[in-house]
């Protein structure tokens, strides 16, 4: 066998660095895609031209690979506009809208179990829309569908490893500068793989803390 | 007073209501019955504007619904209504059920409104359930839940949407017991009920409705004892 942690040891720190990378692309596109997940799945159903933007949206970003779509952004537009985003700055905008249309989804179907009674009683009792729905509706409908959300988050952690593409330092991109000067594979891509895992392990252990947070029973 | 003039309502083309004209004065009660898919919800859902009529006129006081749009809100505060599923909000207890439109609409603190929450609740039995969710209360505290939020906004008019048809005939006498405690106290109840002989007990009016129109409004004892027409007369005859 042949491992030997030797000469990447020296690495070793720029290599775990990366994980901020990786958790600050993640962390933007969580709380952008939430945001504006909730956005889109609240005015996907309008008749009127916000709804056929938002529709449009979604159709385009669940029909188009994600590293099209950075690379398109990163390097396609800024051919166009004349506007050249830091490499941060694209991913934020691209993860966050790409994770928004795939919770969108989510969030509608949640939004759609909701038997219409409620709102129709709230309604009776002359609550305002605004108060059913950030009230009444969404706070069950986010419930109901919680470890779906969990799930696409946990995508969003693995799928941040193609910013590597448009040259974001993150732990991917780390790992292979690094292999490429030790010309070591096995060892940095291990502590990858361990980074990532443990990284969606404790999320998914978040995600059961407050499936029993939200629990009404 | 409440009061439809030649109310009409269509779902996709297909007329569900027609020609319906009627007084509702304050303080009494009144019983929409008739068979089913008669259009008797869709009459009641009108009166608050959960349906909005095609056509026609709904005063409440001197206000017309249509052309006044904008007291939506205000009106239908005052008009509490009880639905046949209880339609209580999931996620909150039997207590915040009850707060919610206190806090929200009425816009009182916490304190006032979970006095106010914990007397109604306590006034139709259930001052040990506040703190149980929806799905732990049998069908029967359900709805009392939902009849003390209606009350608990201290409405003008109540409706009440056949609110004993999901329950057992146990938990129907409970229900019925806390609406027969409203009757006469001053507000004004419209209920749509297949319970004949809770109709003839506590409703000063029936209106009886039969293939989307009103065929008869008369006092209760009349409606019982002669009917006018003969469609109301079959009805009553296979009630019993
Ligand atoms: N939202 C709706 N869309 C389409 N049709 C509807 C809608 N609501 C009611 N209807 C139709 O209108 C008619 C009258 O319905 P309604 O619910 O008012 O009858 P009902 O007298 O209350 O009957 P039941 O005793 O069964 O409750 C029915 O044919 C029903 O299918
Ligand atoms: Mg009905």
């Amino acid at each position: 066998m042949n491992i030997n942690y030797g000469p990447i040891l020296p690495f070793m720190e720029y290599l775990l660095k990366g994980t901020y990378v990786t958790l600050q692309i993640a962390a933007m596109a969580a709380i952008g895609g939430s945001t504006l997940g909730l956005f889109f799945g609240l005015s996907s159903r309008r008749r009127d031209p916000i709804g056929f933007l938002v529709r449009a949206v979604v159709d385009f970003f669940r029909g188009t690979p994600l590293v099209f779509q950075l690379m398109f952004f990163h390097l396609g537009l800024p051919q166009i506009t004349g506007w050249v985003p830091t490499i941060m700055t694209s991913a934020g905008i691209v993860f966050s809208l790409n994770s928004a249309c795939y919770l969108s989804e989510i969030l509608r179907a949640g939004i759609e179990s909701i038997d219409k009674g409620q709102s129709e009683a709230a309604i009776a009792l002359g609550v305002k829309k605004m108060d059913i729905t950030f009230s009444i509706i969404i706070p069950q409908a986010i419930r109901n569908v919680l470890p779906a959300i969990m799930n696409e988050f946990i995508t969003l952690v693995k799928e941040t490893s193609v910013v590597s593409m448009i040259g974001a330092a993150d732990l991917m991109r780390r790992q292979s500068i690094i292999s490429g000067t030790t010309f070591r594979y096995f060892e940095p891509l291990l502590v990858v793989g361990a980074v990532y895992y443990i990284l969606n392990k404790v999320l998914s252990s978040l995600g059961k803390v407050i499936e029993r947070k939200l629990r009404y029973d | 007073m409440i009061k439809l003039v030649n109310v009409k309502k269509e779902f996709k083309g297909v007329t569900v209501l027609q020609n319906v004209n009627c007084t509702f004065e304050n303080g009494k009660t009144y019983a929409i019955i008739g068979s089913s898919g008669a259009g008797k919800s869709t009459l009641l859902r009108c009166i608050n504007y959960l349906e909005k009529p095609t056509e026609g006129e709904v005063w409440h006081d001197d206000i017309e619904m249509m052309s006044h749009q904008n007291r939506l809100h205000e009106i239908r505060e005052k008009c509490g209504m009880v639905f046949q599923n209880f339609n209580l909000f999931a996620h909150m207890r039997a207590l915040d059920n009850v707060m919610f439109a206190l806090k929200k609409v009425k816009k009182l603190g916490d304190d006032e409104a979970k006095k106010i929450a914990t007397q109604r609740l306590s006034d139709v039995g259930l001052a040990h359930r506040l703190q149980n969710y929806p799905h732990q209360l049998s069908g029967g505290e359900k709805q009392r839940v939902a009849i003390a939020r209606a009350l608990a906004m201290e409405p003008k008019v109540m409706l009440f949407d056949e609110p004993t048809s999901a329950l057992d005939p146990e938990m129907t006498q409970e229900v019925l017991k806390v609406m027969k405690g409203l009757n006469h106290t001053g507000m004004t109840i419209i209920i749509v009920t297949h319970e004949i002989n809770f109709a003839k007990e506590v409703a000063d009016e029936i209106i009886y409705m039969d293939k989307s129109e009103i065929l008869e409004i008369t006092d209760t004892k009349t409606f019982f004892t002669s009917p006018k027409s003969t469609r109301a007369k079959e009805f009553l005859a296979n009630m019993i």
